[in-house]
């Protein structure tokens, strides 16, 4: 598979692109949303493992999630979605038949409907609730342009196909930032430097799990070699699939969409929007190798490239 | 449970997977809900009519496990005929004096005999089981039935075809009957439908082939009918043969890493170690009285001598001989209850002086917050022992009565002491966790600074004491100079060797080697235990708790980790899992089984009865103690061996859970005209107000239901999580939750501020309007509740008003827990006062309820 | 995946060659190539029980340079199989975070202030109060029947009190005649 795969999109072994001889096998991240519970055991174990500092009390009001979203300090982000959208399985029994959504929306009790994902009140038909929890961490992508644009070297692919800020390295330059298309790596204020998930590389090279991994209560994150959390994932749409849950499905799992598969990915109940992830990403890198041929306007256009696709993660939904 | 016990909750996710369904019964959608198939919310305090309406069900429907109902149960036993139940006398049971607010329970007796009970107020027969002066003794009623005592299966009435106007099945038949689903629908706010889907579901998972699990958790403790919620969910499962049976029973989901094993060895007043009672203050009371008024005659509370005069031996040694009645008068006695909330009032009166804190912050977590630091405020001293400066520890410069000007640090005269305590990481010690599992902790590091633990602490204080006491002639001196207090212990700071303790709980034989069960406990004083129920936790010397052979190694009930009381057996009542031949109820929920070819019973787990007794032993005639349970009695700790859907002794407030509002209640009891538990107990004091409920005038002044809860990421008063930025930044300051239509009711303001206003007290919270919340119509009124977690106080990283500066002393009359889940409320836009004009709008609000010392005393 | 499957990997070669766009193995730092986790350095692993709750998941205490540097999930456990919740997964920061006191604090009647105390001192004035309170509040009986019992003492306990803790504290208490030992377990 990897001797045939291109670089920088398309299917590929990441590990061996990397130049590692015989890598161990890809490993990666499949969270099950459909069994989170909304613990946050991830985001606490990964910043005990790692050191990372507490960011800040703000209550957000965005249900129960005040991490706000992934960033140099949160490598792991639960995502609380309050929603009047049924689950098939659940009779949530909340009986709301009088509320006017956009009444309350004007007097400050409401959810904007454009803003609908979150929380208080949400268009949709009254009595349906829903509360989806989701732990997003980095994709760890097959074809990572936060790597292809580091002029440093200070991101790498690991030979277990993993991308990884070596801190020992990072000058702060800061344009990876732009590139990611999920909007997942982020400086530091304190020390201007990079900051995202390392897939616990330290633990994996003394043959650990990662700590968010190791701690989740319901194994919705769970960790292994990417070829048989695949498998694992695709039985488990079917199962949900087949009992009624048809909003079930995979994100990130596929090799062949825009970043050549995830070497983290996801099982979500509904469209990647309602979770506040990019539906179509695609590496900034991706015109790289044309780019290369003409390294005098690659800067430019990179950097073009990479800001028109970061504001489609932060704010993409379907057109 | 996913919110407060996470990792326990992926063995329901596990059993989801493989088809198990889960309901949900709460006031709130919550993380649990969420993960949930059904999600019934109701109002808070109405769940003995939602679990009441569920056994109308299965006993109209005849969906209740006939075969173990009738053997196992109290089913058939035949009750006197002076018992009148609340259908007779409109909401109360036989036996109440309204003037002294004390059921006599006489009337609740089975027909021909009297029963002891295994738990609660055993004191109360004291009266009929000893009388006169010491020596003189005779039992009560039960004396004419036979040597020394009543309980003697055969003057038990049992009809076995269950249709005797008086046995149990068909006064339950009776007391039920006005639970009807559409009732429950008015009290409860659940339709009609969803109940009755709920009733399907469970009963269909009930029987032979299948088993059903309750689990609640203080969500169902702090009522004033706290003690009955849980007899609801013993009932309906001893209906459906859930009990004893893997897959079964009623699960408490205790909050605290052993606050089992604080009830187990009790820092409880009422308790002493192995749930032995406290003894009560009776004129020229001596050990035997005491026996024969505490003890059963039959199953294993026959033998409390043993375990007592064994815990006597265990803290007097040498100087507890027969010659001193093994020390019995060493022992305090009690006068009615003396639990925390008559504390704080023996505080308030200048009794009580000096006060231990330790790991506790009453300031925020206990009901009532402000008579807490009022009490405290009326002290000599306090010692505080924890891990940073709670609130408990400083109220006296910050607290909210500082602020209001109600307290002046000044004029505060407790001398307060703070002492450092060491971590679970710094001591050798066990949990007790809520599956009644022992689990030791080693000792990692040693603690820094002054840091201690409180075995080091509680060790050293009593050497200290004894040391100055060394000598006294003064015979009040005598119980601590006599008592066993030589442990061994190790490193530079002295601390106690935690297992050596361990040791003396476990107990030894007159050999001096340790003791491996409590059926080896002896009453003449050769046995040392210090808690009976944990005998054989020291086996051959070795820390059982200790053992960790990995889960992959061994079979599902895992029996070789740790240590479970009693004797390693992991399910309770186990016997109940086979039929009364012996076999499993089905294969597929077998557990232990007799195998008549080894004439004995085996299974997955330990046997909790005796391992010889074969299903088709009877007792001969004048049997006692374990050797007069059949072998068709699988609750061996009961009185007759059976499970008591009905209790004849041991409860305060009744033999049958009845429905009654909250002692502050928006709503009138539909079932009955008695509002409330006749028997509550409550506190009245200026700074404890009642408010009006149901149909009285002022009741709207509080018009919303309020309750309080836990979230995940915090841990209960906050001193092991507020502190933590790590937990602060997932929940960082106190919010309340409201539907969106109480927001637009009351103009509250998602992410803006409320102000929430009781009787006690006014507190200010950041909003969270959610759908989560929903209204609920209740008696044909739209019905609204308030949500408040209960962590925050004002001291450590993350801050916020208390939910216990609303809550007031009202409790449960058995268990003494505080009514902390089902109050009302009012609520308004912004942010309360401070000052002196905080306090003024709480008594504005008093004032326009019409609020008096007399509101919500009545009986 | 079990950690056990993991665990059982062969140790994988890391080469350096054959990184053309120098990504990879070309770009890994000697830090990043010396890293160990600090799990794994551990002088020792102490087996122990999260504080918390009443679930009672097992925990590993990793302890290097005599302080504790990690705590995670016992994955022998039958309780919890290794895995915690986030309260348990900060137990380390509960433990070694700046937030414990380490010193004795008193505050005397009517002052303004804490002072610091030296532990002995302390203890030695508790003792002292608690035999006065004690004999203040004593009560050989009420309406004529024997009780033989303090009411000047009372205490309250945590939960996360050790069995043995509360042993000591009832039975030394017991002795001392309060009545009014309580802990967490009825609130």
């Amino acid at each position: 598979m990897a001797t045939n795969s291109h670089a920088l999109y398309g299917e590929a072994d990441p590990a061996t692109l990397g130049g590692y001889d015989e890598p161990p096998p890809r490993m990666g991240f499949f969270t099950d949303t459909s069994v989170c519970i909304g613990c946050k055991a991830c985001e606490v174990a990964c910043k005990e493992w790692n050191a990372i500092p507490e960011d800040g009390l703000v209550f957000t009001g965005m249900s129960y999630d005040n991490s706000e979203g992934l960033g140099a300090d949160t490598w792991r982000h639960v995502a609380f979605i309050e929603q009047r959208k049924p689950l098939a399985m659940q009779d949530p029994g909340v009986q709301h038949e009088d509320v006017d959504v956009l009444a309350l929306a004007s007097q400050g009790s409401g959810t904007p409907p454009e803003q609908a994902r979150i929380t208080p009140t949400t268009p949709g038909e009254p009595g349906q609730m829903r509360w989806l929890m989701a732990s997003d961490v980095c994709k760890h992508c097959t074809h990572a342009a936060c790597l292809d644009v580091c002029p440093t070297g200070s991101l790498f692919r690991t030979e277990f196909g993993t991308v990884v800020v070596q801190e020992d390295i990072c000058n702060g330059c800061g344009y990876c930032i732009p590139a990611c298309p999920y909007g997942v790596i982020d400086q530091r204020q304190e020390d201007g430097r990079a900051w995202k998930c390392t897939l616990c590389y330290d633990r994996l090279s003394g043959g650990m799990e990662p700590a968010c991994a190791k701690a989740c209560p319901t194994d919705s994150i769970q960790f292994g070699p990417l070829d048989e959390l695949r498998e694992r994932a695709r039985g488990r749409v079917d199962q949900l699939v087949e009992a009624g849950e048809t909003g079930a499905r995979l994100y990130g799992e596929d090799p062949h969409d825009g970043v050549g598969g995830d070497g983290a990915f996801f099982l979500l109940m509904d469209e990647p929007e309602v979770y506040g992830f990019p539906p179509d990403p695609v590496v900034t890198t991706r015109d790289l190798p044309a780019m290369w041929r003409c390294v005098g306007a690659a800067a430019l256009t990179l950097a073009a490239t990479a800001a028109a696709s970061f504001a489609g993660a932060m704010f993409g939904r379907r057109p | 449970m996913a919110e407060c016990h996470p990792v326990g909750f992926q063995w329901v996710m596990e059993a989801k997977a493989r088809g198990a369904t889960l309901i949900h019964v709460d006031p709130r959608f919550t993380r649990t809900s969420a993960l949930a198939d059904i999600h019934v919310p109701l109002r808070v305090g109405s769940d003995i009519a939602f679990i009441g309406g569920i056994i109308n069900h299965v006993l109209q429907n005849e969906k209740y496990f006939r075969e173990y109902l009738v053997t196992y149960t109290n089913a058939p036993t035949v009750l006197t005929e002076d018992y009148a139940d609340t259908e007779d006398l409109d909401g109360v049971f036989s036996g109440l004096d309204p003037e002294s607010r004390i059921y006599d329970f006489h009337t609740w007796q089975y027909e021909g005999t009297e029963v002891q009970a295994a738990s609660g107020k055993r004191d109360k027969e004291y009266s009929d089981r000893v009388q006169g002066s010491s020596g003189v003794r005779q039992a009560g009623r039960g004396e004419a039935h036979g040597s020394g005592g009543a309980e003697v299966t055969a003057q038990i009435t049992n009809d076995e075809t269950l249709e005797h106007p008086r046995c149990v099945f068909q006064v339950l038949k009776r007391h039920y009957a006005r639970y009807t689903p559409e009732v429950i629908e008015e009290i409860c706010g659940v339709p009609q439908e969803t109940f009755l889907r709920v009733c399907e579901l469970l009963t269909s998972n009930s029987g032979r082939d299948r088993t059903s699990a309750f689990v609640y958790s203080v969500g169902w403790t702090q009522h004033t009918v706290g003690v009955q919620y849980i007899r609801s969910a013993a009932i309906l499962q001893s209906l459906l043969g859930n009990i004893g049976r893997p897959g079964g029973g009623v699960l408490a989901l205790r909050g605290h890493a052993s606050i089992q094993g604080s009830t187990d060895i009790p820092t409880l007043f009422n308790l002493l170690p192995g749930y032995i009672p406290m003894p009560h203050a009776h004129s020229n009371e001596d050990l035997d009285a005491f026996i024969t008024a505490e003890a059963t005659r039959k199953g294993y509370w026959a033998e409390m001598r043993a375990y007592m005069v064994s815990l006597l031996k265990a803290w007097w040694g040498s100087a507890a001989t027969p010659e001193t009645d093994f020390c019995f008068d060493y022992l305090p006695r009690l006068t009615g209850s003396h639990s925390t909330y008559e504390t704080v009032q023996s505080q308030l009166d200048g009794e009580c002086k000096g006060y231990f804190l330790m790991g506790e912050n009453p300031a925020v977590g206990s009901a009532n917050a402000k008579m807490q630091r009022l009490g405290m405020a009326n002290l000599d001293w306090l010692v505080v022992r924890d891990f940073s400066l709670t609130e408990s520890a400083t109220w006296w410069k910050d607290g909210p009565e500082i602020a209001t000007g109600e307290l002046h640090t000044e004029d505060i005269g407790t001398e307060v002491f703070f002492l450092p305590a060491a971590a679970h990481t710094e001591k050798d010690g066990s949990f007790t966790n809520t599956q009644r599992l022992l689990q030791w902790h080693h000792q990692a590091v040693e603690p820094a600074g002054d840091a201690r633990s409180d075995l080091w602490f509680t060790y050293h204080l009593g050497r200290r004491i004894r040391h100055k006491l060394a000598g006294s002639i003064d015979e009040r001196d005598f119980p601590i100079l006599d008592l066993t207090w030589d442990y061994p212990t190790k490193g530079e700071i002295d601390e106690p060797e935690a297992e050596s303790v361990l040791a003396e709980i476990n107990g030894w034989g007159a050999d001096g080697n340790p003791l491996t069960n409590y059926e080896q406990l002896n009453a003449d004083g050769s046995t040392v235990c210090g808690c009976w129920i944990y005998c054989g936790v020291y086996t051959d010397g070795v820390n059982q708790a200790a053992r960790r052979k990995p889960q992959v190694q061994q079979n599902w009930v895992a029996t070789e980790w740790g240590w479970a009381w009693p004797a390693n057996r992991r399910i309770l009542y186990n016997r109940a899992s086979a039929d009364p031949e012996g076999n499993p109820w089905s294969e597929r929920k077998a557990l232990i089984w007799w195998d008549a070819e080894k004439a004995q019973w085996s299974g997955h787990d330990i046997p909790d009865y005796d391992k010889s007794k074969s299903p088709h032993y009877r007792p001969p005639d004048g049997a006692q103690g374990a050797e007069a349970l059949s072998g068709l009695d699988p609750f061996i700790m009961q009185a007759d061996g059976k499970a008591w859907l009905f209790v004849p002794a041991g409860l305060t407030d009744g033999p049958l859970p009845t429905h009654y509002e909250p002692q502050d209640s928006p709503v009138s009891n539909l079932l009955y005209t008695q509002q409330r538990n006749p028997v509550r107990q409550i506190q009245p004091h200026p700074n404890n107000r009642y408010q009006p409920s149901g149909e009285d005038p002022g009741t709207e002044v509080y018009p919303y239901v309020l309750t309080s809860y836990r979230l995940t990421e915090h841990h209960t008063a906050g001193g092991m999580s507020r502190w933590l930025p790590y937990l602060s930044e997932l929940q960082p300051e106190l919010f309340c939750e409201v539907s969106p239509e109480l927001a637009a009711e009351r103009n509250l303001e998602h992410l803006g501020w409320a102000t929430v206003v009781t009787a006690r007290g006014a507190i200010e919270a950041r909003l969270l309007v959610t759908e989560r919340m929903t209204p609920m119509t209740i008696q044909g009124r739209r019905t609204h509740h308030v949500g408040i977690p209960y962590h925050w106080g004002p001291n450590g990283y993350s801050t916020g008003d208390s939910f216990n500066d609303l809550s007031s002393i009202s409790l449960d009359p058995n268990s003494h827990i505080q009514e902390v889940k089902a109050l009302s409320c009012d609520i308004r836009p912004g942010r309360r006062p401070v000052g002196a004009d905080r306090a003024r709008l709480v008594h504005e609000y008093q004032q326009r309820a019409g609020i008096t010392e007399r509101t919500g005393t009545e009986v | 995946m079990g950690v056990r499957d993991w665990l059982g990997w062969p140790l994988f070669r890391q080469l350096g060659a054959g990184d053309p766009y120098g990504r990879g193995a070309a770009a890994k730092s000697s830090t990043s190539e010396h890293l160990t986790p600090r799990t794994q350095t551990a002088q020792k692993v102490v087996k122990s029980v999260c504080p918390y709750c009443a679930v009672g998941c097992g925990q590993n205490v990793y302890v290097s340079d005599d302080k504790v540097t990690q705590v995670e999930g016992d994955p022998d456990s039958p309780v919890s199989r290794g895995r915690l919740c986030p309260k348990g997964a900060a137990s380390l920061q509960l433990t070694t975070g700046s937030a414990r006191m380490h010193q004795v604090l008193h505050r005397r009647p009517n002052s303004t202030e804490w002072e610091t105390l030296d532990l002995d001192t302390a203890m030695d004035m508790i003792a002292d109060r608690v035999i006065a309170t004690r004999r203040q509040g004593w009560q050989w009986e009420q309406n004529g029947v024997r009780t033989r019992r303090t009411m000047g003492i009372a205490s309250l306990g945590g939960a996360t009190l050790d069995n043995e803790e509360n042993y000591l504290i009832k039975k030394l208490f017991t002795a001392l005649g309060a009545v009014q030992i309580e802990n967490q377990a009825r609130v």
